[in-house]
């Protein structure tokens, strides 16, 4: 069969039974203008695309959606990024439609997610509660990732974690979401979390914990 | 819909498919076909459960001529010619979830393409998964 240039399909190039990659996803939640697209983005090894969901009910008629009167027949849309692992396994980063008023695509993009990242502002820690209360009660696993903007005041990361009424179990941690190594660490953090929540051990070799 | 927060562009614009370039679009009025014409008002698929990262892959290259399969249709056997999840599918089609959905059914009904379901929420306790996305991004 044809072989895309994507790397996903790689070295399965002749082999007749394709097995296709497991598909893993995090979610990168937090208020509006908190940089999760720009998180999405920085380590994405892809362009970030963006899939949107049209808001319907399911009793309702599919004319219904171009119904120009109901304000809530609305699109929504998130940004992706991918990343390719070796061992045949597709990291997913789906950044959460801003407002929180969307629990339904919430809800489907976090439905068997490995965890979730919740971006915060100092400026407007508030904006983060719903997320926050969103994956504490959906046993999401969950890092919380202070990005820091310019000209933000620097708080203490217990103030925060005191701020946000966070349990002492949720890592609280400060990024900047266009550095790639900063993401890249809040990315291995959440992991080492969700293995940590999950009661699977952390490896052996020394780790930032 | 908003816009994206920080556009960047640091990916070369290799990666929209001619079917989403030459798709009939006005700006002020969208598509001219509408979502729902191209299921024939369908919102459910007739097979398969698509989750937005259910993989899918085309199981043979873009058929020429095939009776009762749409533009789209094709469009997608032509992009699954690589692994795409459901979401990326949608994002370089530019057609909402639910219409992607209903055309991966009847394309997996007929035989074009073939799916990998998520991992269950059970399979959140391998621990290979969790050393092979560390490794990944270590990699990165």
């Amino acid at each position: 069969m044809v072989s895309g240039p994507s790397s996903a399909g790689g070295g399965r190039h002749g082999v007749r039974a394709r097995r296709l990659p497991t598909a893993v996803k995090i979610v990168i939640a937090g208020g509006f203008g908190v940089g999760k697209t720009t998180m999405v983005a920085t380590v994405s090894e892809t362009r970030p695309l963006r899939t949107e969901e049209v808001l319907t009910d399911r009793g309702v008629g599919v004319d219904d959606i171009s119904g120009v009167e109901r304000k809530d027949t609305t699109t929504v849309a998130m940004d992706f990024g991918r990343i390719t692992m070796k061992e045949d396994y597709v990291l997913y980063l789906f950044g959460t439609p801003g407002q929180e008023r969307f629990w339904f695509m919430w809800d489907e993009v976090s439905l068997g997610a490995l965890g979730a990242v919740v971006l915060a502002d100092t400026r407007r820690l508030s904006d983060c509660f719903p997320s926050v209360d969103y994956f504490e009660r959906r046993n999401t696993p969950f890092i919380v990732a202070v990005n820091c903007f310019e000209g933000a005041k620097r708080y203490d990361l217990a103030e925060i974690q005191m701020a946000l009424n966070l349990g002492p179990k949720v890592p609280v941690m400060l990024c900047d979401a266009r550095d790639l190594d900063s993401c890249k660490q809040v990315l291995i953090d959440l992991v080492l979390h969700a293995m940590k929540s999950r009661g699977l051990t952390e490896e052996p070799e020394p780790q930032n914990a | 819909m908003m816009p994206p927060e920080d556009p960047q562009d640091q990916w070369p614009d290799d990666t929209v498919p001619p079917a989403a370039r030459g798709r009939l679009l006005d700006e002020q009025a969208g598509p001219m076909v509408r979502p729902y014409v191209m299921t024939s008002g369908r919102i459910e698929p007739t097979r398969g459960e698509f989750d937005l990262i259910t993989l899918v892959v085309a199981v043979g290259p873009e058929p020429e001529g095939a009776i009762g399969l749409g533009p789209e249709h094709l469009a997608i056997i032509r992009l699954c010619q690589s692994v795409m999840s459901v979401a990326e599918i949608t994002g370089h089609l530019d057609l909402p979830v639910a219409t992607v959905r209903v055309m991966l059914g009847d394309l997996l009904d007929k035989g074009f393409v073939s799916m990998q379901e998520p991992e269950p929420e059970a399979d959140m306790h391998d621990i290979r998964l969790y050393k092979a996305v560390i490794d990944g991004l270590r990699a990165l």
